[in-house]
C-alpha cells in the first residue's frame, strides 16, 4: 500500500514536470525573466572576458572621465573602470544574494516541515518565533545585526538567514497543514512508513513549489539589503566592488556627473525585474491545474 | 464578542511577543564576536576603560540577571545611556521620532494616494491594456532600492525642474514639514505601493463580482458610484490589512530614506550610532522600531474589528 502510494506520488510529480518542458516557452514572464537574467549571469561569469581593466585599479590621472574606447562608461572619482566594476559587482551582488537565500530556504523549510507534521510544541514555539521577528523592521534587524556581527559578507549570510527563515517556514507549515490529511499521506502513515521517510520522500516534493517560487521573490530583497548595506558601508567591503557602494560614492558627485549612481542603480533594477519576472512565470508554470 | 473583549484578546496576544522582542533585542550585545565591551571601545581603550564598560553594562553577571536588569529599565523607558552624546538614549529617540512618525504617516498616506486609482482603473479594465500597465507595477517596482529612488528624485526634482523641493532637512511648522518631506514620503510610498496595488486589484475584482454589486448595478446605478460608494469602501478594508501587514517593510525603509534627504529621525540616529559604535542607541532603536510595528499591528487589527464585524467572530 506505502509502495503503491509512493508510487502515485512520483506519477504526480512526473507529470508535473513533464507540464513544464511542455509550457514553459509559452510562459512570457518565464521566458523574459530567464532571459534578462541568464545574460546577467553570463556577463557576470565571463567578467574577465568582457572587461579590460581590474575593478579595483586606481588612476587618479584619468578621473571622473567620460566614456571612451578604453573606459566604456567612463571611470569614476579614483579613475576606476566603471564598466569593469559594474560587471565584477554583478559578480559580488549575485554570488552573495543566491547564496544568501540557500540557508534561510533550508532551514524555513526544514523547521515549516517538522512543525507543520508534528504540530503540539515545535508549532508553539515556532510560531512565537516567527512572530517574533516579524516584529522587526525587516531592514532595521538586518542592519542591526550586521551591525553586532561586524560588515562584511559572512555578517550578511548570517542575518539574512536569522531573519529570513520565517517566511519560508510559515509558507511550508502551511502547505503541510493542508498535505498531512491527503491521502497518500495517510496511506504511507498506514502503510508503516517511518516519519523521516514521509517527511523528505512524500511531503517534502509536494509542498516545496510555494517556498521555491517564493525564493526567487526573496532573493530581489535580499539584493535589495545587500546593495542598501553597501550604501550603508556595512556590506561587501572594498575593494570587493559591489553596486550599493558604486552608488553612495556616486552621490557625492550627483550634480557634475550624475551618472555615476545612476548606472549601477539601473543594473539592480533591472536583475530584479529579472528575477520577478521569473518568479511570476515559475508560479504559473508550477501551479497545479 | 464585544470590541472591547477583542481589543484585551489581541493585546493578551501581544505579549509573548513583546517579551520575544525584549530577548531578541537584549541579545544583540551577545552576538558581538569576541568581548563586546572591548569591540565596542576600539583598540585604543585601556584595559580598565572596557573592564568599567563591562561592569557598567553589567556583563559580568550570569545572563538571567543581565536580562532582568534589561527588562527592568526597559518597562521604565531608560534605553541606557548613550556612549557618544553621554545623554540618555531614551532621550534621543524621543526628541527625533516625530520626523520619523512624520514620514511614516505621510508615506502611507500618499501610498494609499497612489494605489487606490491605479488599482481602481486596472479592475474596472480587467485584461485591458490599463490592466497590464498596472499590473507590471509590482514586477518592476518592488526592484527599486529606496535609497537609490530617493537619490533619483532628489537629482530630478530637487536639483532640476525648478529645484521645487529642499534636497534636505525637515523644515519648519506644518507647511514646512509638508513640502520638506514630501519627496522622502513619496519615496517611502514608492516602495510599498507596489505590493498595496497588488491586493487591491485583487481584493477588487473579487468584490466587483460579488451579489450586492450586481444588485447595485441592476438598480441602475451608475458604475462611478458603484465603484466609489460600493466596491471601494470594501476593498480598502483588505488594504489597510495589507498596509498594516507590510509596515514592518516601510518603517525599515524610512530608515535609508532618512539617511538619503538628511532627516533627523531615529532612522539617521541608528546609522549615525552605528557609525559612532554607539551599541546603547543602536540596540534602543532597534526596540522602538518594533515596539512602533507591534502597536500598529494592534491598531491594524483593532480598525478592521472596526471596520468588518465578521473578523471578530472567526
Amino acid at each position: 500500500m506505502a509502495v503503491a502510494a509512493e508510487v502515485v506520488a512520483e506519477a504526480q510529480l512526473v507529470e508535473h514536470r513533464r507540464g513544464f518542458w511542455q509550457r514553459w516557452y509559452r510562459t512570457p514572464s518565464f521566458v523574459g525573466g530567464v532571459s534578462i537574467l541568464g545574460l546577467i549571469v553570463l556577463a557576470a561569469a565571463a567578467a574577465p572576458l568582457i572587461t579590460q581593466h581590474d575593478p579595483a585599479q586606481q588612476d587618479l590621472l584619468h578621473s571622473l572621465g567620460g566614456p571612451s574606447s578604453s573606459h566604456w562608461l567612463g571611470t569614476d572619482d579614483l579613475g576606476r573602470d566603471v564598466w569593469s566594476r559594474l560587471v565584477y559587482g554583478a559578480r559580488t551582488d549575485l554570488r552573495v544574494a543566491f547564496l544568501a537565500v540557500l540557508f534561510p530556504f533550508s532551514i524555513g523549510t526544514l523547521i515549516g516541515l517538522l512543525a507543520g507534521y508534528y504540530g503540539r510544541w515545535i508549532d508553539t514555539v515556532t510560531n512565537w518565533l516567527v512572530n517574533v521577528v516579524v516584529a522587526f523592521p525587516f531592514y532595521v534587524l538586518i542592519i542591526a545585526l550586521v551591525f553586532v556581527l561586524g560588515p562584511g559578507t559572512r555578517s550578511i549570510y548570517i542575518a539574512i538567514t536569522l531573519v529570513g527563515w520565517v517566511s519560508y517556514a510559515r509558507i511550508i507549515r502551511g502547505e503541510v497543514l493542508v498535505a498531512k490529511r491527503r491521502d497518500y499521506v495517510l496511506a504511507a502513515k498506514a502503510g508503516g512508513l517511518s516519519d523521516a521517510r514521509i517527511l523528505f520522500r512524500h511531503l517534502l516534493p509536494n509542498v516545496i513549489t510555494q517556498a521555491i517560487v517564493f525564493a526567487m521573490s526573496d532573493i530581489v530583497l535580499d539584493i535589495l539589503a545587500i546593495v542598501t548595506l553597501g550604501y550603508l558601508g556595512l556590506g561587501v567591503q572594498p575593494p570587493t566592488p559591489d553596486w550599493g557602494r558604486m552608488i553612495a560614492d556616486g552621490q557625492t558627485f550627483l550634480t557634475t556627473h550624475w551618472e555615476l549612481s545612476t548606472i549601477p542603480g539601473v543594473a539592480i533594477v533591472i536583475t530584479a525585474l529579472g528575477l520577478s519576472l521569473l518568479a511570476d512565470g515559475l508560479a504559473d508554470l508550477l501551479r497545479p491545474e | 464578542m464585544s470590541l472591547g473583549a477583542y481589543v484585551v484578546r489581541r493585546l493578551l496576544h501581544l505579549v509573548p511577543i513583546a517579551l520575544g522582542v525584549t530577548i531578541l533585542a537584549f541579545f544583540l550585545i551577545h552576538l558581538v564576536p569576541g568581548d563586546p565591551a572591548r569591540t565596542i571601545l576600539g583598540n585604543q581603550a585601556t584595559d580598565q576603560r572596557v573592564a568599567l564598560l563591562r561592569h557598567q553594562w553589567g556583563l559580568d553577571r550570569p545572563l538571567p540577571v543581565q536580562y532582568e536588569k534589561f527588562m527592568g529599565r526597559t518597562v521604565r523607558g531608560d534605553l541606557g545611556t548613550s556612549l557618544f552624546y553621554g545623554v540618555s538614549a531614551g532621550r534621543l529617540v524621543l526628541q527625533r521620532l516625530p520626523v520619523t512618525l512624520w514620514l511614516i504617516g505621510f508615506g502611507a498616506l500618499l501610498s494609499v494616494l497612489i494605489a487606490v486609482p491605479l488599482a481602481a482603473l486596472a479592475a474596472t479594465h480587467r485584461d485591458g491594456i490599463p490592466d497590464h500597465v498596472v499590473r507590471a507595477v509590482p514586477l518592476v517596482g518592488l526592484g527599486f532600492p529606496a535609497f537609490w529612488l530617493g537619490i533619483v528624485l532628489l537629482f530630478v526634482f530637487g536639483l532640476h525642474l525648478g529645484r521645487a523641493f529642499p534636497v534636505g532637512g525637515y523644515g519648519n511648522g506644518f507647511a514646512g514639514h509638508l513640502h520638506s518631506m514630501f519627496l522622502p514620503a513619496l519615496t517611502v510610498a514608492f516602495g510599498i505601493a507596489p505590493i498595496l496595488v497588488r491586493s487591491l486589484r485583487a481584493s477588487l475584482l473579487e468584490v466587483l463580482e460579488s451579489d450586492y454589486i450586481v444588485t447595485a448595478r441592476s438598480k441602475g446605478l451608475p458604475e462611478r458610484r458603484v465603484l466609489a460608494r460600493h466596491a471601494l469602501r470594501n476593498a480598502v478594508i483588505s488594504t489597510v490589512s495589507v498596509l498594516g501587514v507590510n509596515i514592518g517593510y516601510l518603517v525599515g525603509g524610512t530608515l535609508v530614506i532618512e539617511q538619503v534627504y538628511a532627516l533627523p529621525g531615529i532612522g539617521q540616529l541608528m546609522i549615525n550610532s552605528i557609525n559612532q559604535r554607539d551599541f546603547p542607541v543602536v540596540q534602543g532603536v532597534t526596540l522602538v522600531f518594533s515596539v512602533m510595528v507591534v502597536l500598529v499591528y494592534l491598531l491594524t487589527d483593532v480598525a478592521h474589528a472596526l471596520l468588518d464585524p465578521r473578523v471578530r467572530f472567526e
